[in-house]
């Protein structure tokens, strides 16, 4: 039993329901407007109760429970809102696996609901039973198996509480079916304020904030990276206001890109194995680095040993687990980024670091020489990757949300795509779950429908969640798909290049034709494979009033540069 | 690598022994004792868990552990911070004993104490440090000691000054010191 002080909801009208309706009150009560999901045996008495709200909640049937899980990972990377995700028990539940792991580790806020086997039945081996709890403990922020329906509005206001306060991730409640369809006495329903074991965020202590501002202060060569946590946040001005009055060149992580546009003069790109070459090098010649929402993964360190050792590192983080995780910071800021810059924005001197900014600009040039020209501008041979994502520059003006698969595009696209709006590029960072595009294209353009969102795979993960063109198809979801076709599994195939001697083991992978495929979904489709016509082709996609799927086929055996080579050291950043 | 004892306190949650020991699991550290355990407030739970480890390891882990939604605290400490014990219970044929041991001598020598005396056999206890309990195993093996089993580690806190006042700045949401003793470290 749960024993928290959720006060009892203001109108006490005693109403008689069953489990199920509770758990549509709870998601109407939390204001929820889109589920993602797919019905079953165990889930049936909530997709019962769910018809009676069809006016009030958009339910979105999806191919497959890990496309919902995805969908409602972009929905709310999107939006900054919550969906929720429903699924059966046993096969529907074990398919949420990989989107929790997803969702967990790049910190997204999310709500699954799962059916379960009639409580009589728990331990069994029941038709349709896994033990989902355990399945999906390491893989969740919190979970918890309902039984009774008494503690259902009290559980799920607890669970999207926990969902999208502190740092954010997936919550999933089990519920069987016993429990769906007792009757109980309904109290109402009230969001959860407070959990007592769990603090979402910490008191702020001024002395970090000073001792983080001294040492700004008197910094020569200051670096700043940010990830996620300034999106999470919502301190995107905040972050913009510290580096324009401190003139601290900044990067980005990954998961940090578009808080601040490509094209603000102190944005330095991005960190990490096929970061920028500037910010890589750089790393390693700072005096103060200052770390905002990141956690220092090893795909943004490289070789830890031989990282920013130089520097001092402040670190303002709302985790306090990740102090220290992986680098030790000289202060630790802990607490929200959105609370803590604005103190730190206070007491820093402004300043601008002409001279440091300068070195950054310089080593930019000679990667736009070395690498960034011939990628995005080449003036022969076959298509590359980095022409098409130029091309959609160009068109859209980096206004469009883009929703990258895994692999070589997937680099690709955050080295060259403009952005001008915060929470516009979404893609697995810390799982790196080939298959997301699609569905997590799915949600943003759900929760961002006057949006233009552009899903971008490379051919091997397109065909691992295409699947989820039937769900385009049937709610006429205006997604751009662009599949970007280099014949192979691009990013493997770069490695066994590099690493295995040529020696490309299985990574030859033949695509269906797209077109086709597409088509029989009822959705537009073209197929390019000359320069000539490539911008008519993006322009066609852009253009289109639904979906539509643009394959281009690009050079085959291109491989993604810089790159900080596995074990080598950031400074170590090889371009070619 | 040291021998640690973490504190852990908890909700009291179903589910919530698994997630904890699959952050062991994880991080591939093996659990030498584990002991699950009121404590002096209502509602709490107590895991008491030893493991060998190095520091920064172990400062790591506690860290996550605390993050963990139905955790409230964790602590964890060297053997000279703890005042603990283990209890073990020893069964051994009452004939063999009764007739090649002076059973008072062993018992006052060992602080082990008779729990049953029966015909066939006869249980012994014994509280105290892994060495001590240990030792009676081996001073009872050679009179065909049937069966032996021991509790995991509990262990107090030196310093600590229970758990009333800290849950209530829980309570109050108001976790002014010691926020994290981590966070310090
Ligand atoms: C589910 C999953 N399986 C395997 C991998 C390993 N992996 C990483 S990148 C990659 C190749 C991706 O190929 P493709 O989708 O064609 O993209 P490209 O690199 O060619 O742009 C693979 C297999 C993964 N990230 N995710
Ligand atoms: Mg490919």
């Amino acid at each position: 039993m749960l024993k928290t002080q959720v006060k009892a909801a203001s109108q006490t009208k005693h109403e008689v329901i069953n489990g199920a309706e509770a758990v549509m009150q709870a998601i109407i009560g939390e204001r929820i407007d889109t589920i993602f999901g797919y019905p079953g045996g165990a889930i049936m008495p909530v997709y019962d109760a769910l018809f009676d709200y069809r006016d009030k909640v958009e339910h979105i049937l999806v191919r497959h429970e890990q496309g919902a899980v995805h969908a409602a990972q972009g929905y709310a990377r999107a939006t900054g809102k919550m969906a929720v995700v429903f699924a059966t028990s046993g096969p529907g539940a074990t398919n949420l696996v990989t989107g929790l792991a997803d969702a967990m580790i790049d910190s997204t806020p999310l709500v699954c609901i799962t059916g379960q086997v009639p409580s009589a039945l728990l331990g069994k081996d029941a038709f349709q039973e896994s033990d989902v709890i355990s399945l999906t403990m390491p893989v969740t922020k919190w979970n918890y198996q309902l039984t009774d329906p008494n503690e259902i509005p009290e559980v799920l206001a607890r669970a999207f509480y926990l969902a999208n306060s502190g740092r954010p991730g997936p919550v999933l409640i089990d519920i069987t079916k016993d429990c769906q369809l007792k009757s109980f006495e309904y109290k109402g329903y009230s969001p959860c304020q407070k959990v007592r074991s769990y603090r979402p965020k910490p008191i702020i202590r001024p002395k970090y904030i000073e001792q983080a501002a001294e040492i700004i202060n008197s910094a020569k060569k200051p670096f700043l990276i940010w990830g996620q946590g300034v999106l999470l946040g919502g301190a995107e001005s905040e972050l913009k206001k510290f580096v324009e009055k401190t003139g601290i060149p900044a990067a980005w992580t990954i998961l940090g890109a578009s808080a601040l546009p490509t094209d603000h003069p102190l944005n330095v790109g991005m960190v990490g194995m096929h970061g920028n070459y500037a910010p890589n090098v750089l790393t390693n010649q700072c005096d103060v680095l200052i770390a905002i929402g990141m956690r220092f993964d090893d795909r943004v360190t490289g070789n830890v040993e031989k990282y920013a050792s130089q520097a001092k590192i402040i670190h303002l983080d709302i985790d306090p687990a990740e102090f220290g995780k992986i680098i030790k910071p000289e202060v630790q800021v802990w607490g929200d980024c959105k609370e803590t810059l604005p103190l730190l924005i206070d007491s820093v001197h402004p300043n601008q670091h002409r001279e440091w900014k300068a070195e950054f600009d310089k080593l930019a040039r000679s990667e736009y020489e070395e690498v960034i020209q011939n990628e995005i501008h080449p003036q022969e041979g076959e298509l590359t990757m980095g022409e098409v994502i130029e091309v959609i520059n160009e068109l859209d003006q980096g206004n469009s949300i883009l929703i990258t698969d895994v692999g070589q595009h997937q680099m690709i696209t955050y080295r060259y795509a403009k952005f001008t709006q915060s929470r516009s590029k979404i893609t697995s960072g810390g799982l790196g779950t080939m298959g997301f595009s699609l569905p997590a294209g799915i949600g943003a353009q759900v929760g961002l429908p006057e949006r233009s969102v552009i899903s971008i795979s490379g051919d091997g993960g397109f065909q691992m969640c295409l699947q989820e063109l039937g769900t385009i198809m049937q709610h006429k979801i205006p997604l751009k798909i662009l599949i970007l076709n280099n014949h192979y599994l691009g990013m493997v195939r770069q490695w066994q290049e590099m690493f295995h001697d040529n020696r490309y083991s299985f990574v030859d992978i033949e695509s269906p034709d797209y077109v086709k495929l597409a088509d029989s979904y009822g959705i537009p489709g073209k197929s390019i494979s000359e320069r000539d016509d490539l911008k008519d082709g993006v322009r066609q996609m852009l253009e289109a009033e639904g979906a539509f799927v643009l394959e281009v086929h690009v050079t085959k055996e291109n491989n993604v540069f810089p790159f900080v080579p596995p074990g080598a050291s950031v400074s170590d950043i090889k371009l070619k | 690598m040291k021998e640690y004892t973490l504190s852990i306190y908890t909700e009291d949650q179903i589910g919530l022994l698994n997630r904890i020991a699959a952050m062991f699991t994880r991080r591939k550290i093996n659990i030498e004792s584990l002991n699950t355990s009121p404590t002096e407030v209502a509602g709490i739970h107590r895991f008491t868990i030893v493991i060998f480890s190095d520091e920064d390891a172990v400062n790591k882990l506690v860290r996550q552990i605390e993050k963990q939604v139905d955790v409230l605290k964790a602590y964890y400490n060297t053997e000279s911070e703890v005042i603990w014990q283990e209890m073990a219970l020893y069964k051994v044929p009452t004939n063999v004993i009764a007739e090649k041991v002076q059973v008072e001598r062993l018992l006052r020598a060992h602080g082990a104490r008779v729990v049953v005396l029966r015909k066939d056999y006869t249980i012994f206890e014994q509280t105290g440090h892994r060495e001590e309990t240990d030792k009676l195993v081996s001073i009872l093996e050679p009179y065909g000691l049937i069966e032996f089993v021991r509790t995991g580690r509990i262990a107090i806190i030196k310093a600590s000054s229970g758990f009333h006042d800290k849950l209530l700045e829980f309570e109050e949401n108001s976790l002014q010191r010691d926020v994290l003793k981590t966070q310090e470290a």
